[in-house]
């Protein structure tokens, strides 16, 4: 991977806003989650939502892809806007938002296929591409990821059969095939190695040249290296957002530094 | 501020802190028995001050040592990265401050058996009293967590910058009237310029209280008022 090209780490203080999310609420049947939510997610930039657990931090995530929909107890009341559309509207079509905006889960979660049909899966589904388009959109996400060299030769054989780190590796060049805008990050590395979280990490500093990121972590060092912005959330409330810089070094909120600093408890 | 949720955490936090007042101490000790072994001409006064150095050298090595393994360790963030950061940059002006008094012990040593014009001590004995006192306030600060503090001894340096300005032109006038003055007189004049580093270490030693308490640097010029060396070039003609 060529070292140079690494977007530039610091908070981009003039990127456009990629996700709008307006007043935003979120049920588990009775039990209100998230609570009036409006945060601004930028474009081409990695935001990471940290906070205690049962903050609402993976429940935000998930609503940027309409994933909560597959659930009837859960509702979500609010605007998420996405290009100019607000993606939480019955018009809007959840299949097509799911192939714009991409999810990586904290346990990989690889296709029963070959390792290339687990690529091109996705990309059959939503285009007809002739086949040689479909073997380069393969080649070209699994050298997006850093996995290509390693599983070049053996394209045939099953993704279950790749080890951890690879699995999610490949997980995340399944969904950058489809061209995504936004790809979403619930705990992508708390199931792997330090070995295979550092390769991650330096994908997702160069995944960020191309599409918004929106990572949620328990890793605190991890949001401080890898992301631009920060949101810290509290019982369904985001107490602070800003420059990561910011949020680590000298948060503004007490209960922000109390957490970052393992005072929280 | 609260606790945190891992004891040791905060144990090691104070023994840091610990260390500081620690080495503090020794080099307000140092400081003043330096001048005073100056002023009544005391060589074994003197002596004990060169000896005490390396002891403010050996904890200074610790306090770093131990500063850079929290780091390692704790991965620490916000107020807690700046209470670590802080012990390393105190203790190396608290060293240097030993340094620098040992330096005026051992002139000390050099000029025992030398006349003095006895006016000349008092000017170096109000200079020493202005260092000694902006160290005891800086570190005073530190250990209160007094910003206010901290910033009156960051204004505060600018009369020792004056005192040493007009010693510098006595002792001029010294040289000049008799040269058996000389040897004694730039003993003294390298004394006052060690005065005069100490009492810029001190408000080195603010700026990082500052930056402790309120997560800012000091981006102000810091007052200065040594006229001994000219502030821009000379234009050539």
């Amino acid at each position: 991977m060529n070292r140079m090209s690494v977007a530039n780490r610091a908070a981009d203080p003039s990127a456009p806003v990629r996700i709008a999310v307006k007043s935003l609420n979120f049920f588990y049947g009775e039990f209100q989650s998230l609570k009036d939510i409006t945060i601004n997610f930028y474009d081409r930039q990695v935001t990471a939502l940290i906070g205690p657990s049962g903050c609402g931090k993976s429940t935000l995530l998930r609503t940027f892809n309409r994933i909560y929909s597959l659930y009837p107890d859960q509702r979500a009341d609010g605007e998420v806007i996405l290009d100019g559309r607000n993606i939480l509207s019955s018009s809007i079509n959840v299949n097509e938002l799911r192939s714009r905006v991409g999810m990586v889960f904290q346990k990989p979660t690889p296709f029963p296929m070959t390792i290339y049909d687990n690529v091109a899966f996705g990309v059959r589904l939503y285009e007809k591409v002739p086949r040689s388009e479909v073997d380069d959109r393969v080649e070209a996400a699994l050298r997006k990821a850093a996995l290509w060299d390693e599983v070049k030769d053996k394209l045939q054989q099953s993704g279950m059969g790749l080890s951890g780190g690879q699995q999610q590796r490949l997980c995340i060049a399944r969904t950058i095939a489809q061209r995504p805008e936004v790809v979403l990050f619930d705990e992508p590395t708390s199931a792997l190695d330090p070995i295979s979280t550092g390769k991650i990490e330096e994908l997702i500093d160069h995944l960020r040249a191309e599409f918004t990121i929106v990572i949620v972590t328990h890793n605190m060092q991890q949001a401080a290296r890898i992301s631009q912005f920060t949101a810290f959330m509290y019982l369904g409330e985001v107490v602070e957002f800003g420059p990561t810089s910011t949020i680590f070094m000298n948060p503004t909120n007490k209960r922000t530094q109390d957490y970052v600093t393992g005072r929280f408890g | 501020m609260s606790e945190h949720i891992v004891s040791s955490f905060d144990s090691e936090l104070q023994n840091l802190r610990g260390r500081i007042s620690e080495m503090g101490g020794l080099a307000e000790q140092m400081l003043a028995d330096a001048i005073a072994a100056l002023t009544r001409r005391d060589s074994v006064l003197a002596q004990s001050v060169i000896v005490a150095d390396s002891r403010l050298d050996a904890l200074h090595r610790d306090t770093e040592e131990q500063a850079i393994l929290m780091i390692a360790r704790r991965q620490p963030f916000a107020v807690d990265l700046r209470e670590t950061i802080s012990p390393i940059r105190i203790s190396g002006d608290v060293e240097r401050i030993g340094d620098l008094s040992k330096n005026i012990a051992k002139r000390t040593l050099a000029i025992a058996a030398q006349v003095q014009p006895p006016r000349i001590a008092v000017g170096v004995q109000h200079m020493a009293d202005l260092a000694l006192g902006q160290l005891r306030d800086v570190l005073d600060a530190y250990v209160r967590q007094d910003d206010g503090k901290a910033l009156d001894v960051w204004q505060r340096d600018g009369h020792i910058d004056a005192l040493y300005t007009s010693l510098f032109r006595e002792l001029l006038t010294y040289m000049m009237e008799d040269p058996r003055n000389i040897s004694f007189c730039t003993h003294l004049l390298f004394c006052a310029k060690n005065l005069e580093r100490i009492g810029d270490h001190t408000t080195n030693i603010a700026e990082t209280v500052h930056y402790l308490i309120t997560g800012q640097s000091l981006t102000a010029e810091r007052p200065k008022s040594d006229e001994t060396v000219p502030a821009t070039a000379p234009e050539t003609i």
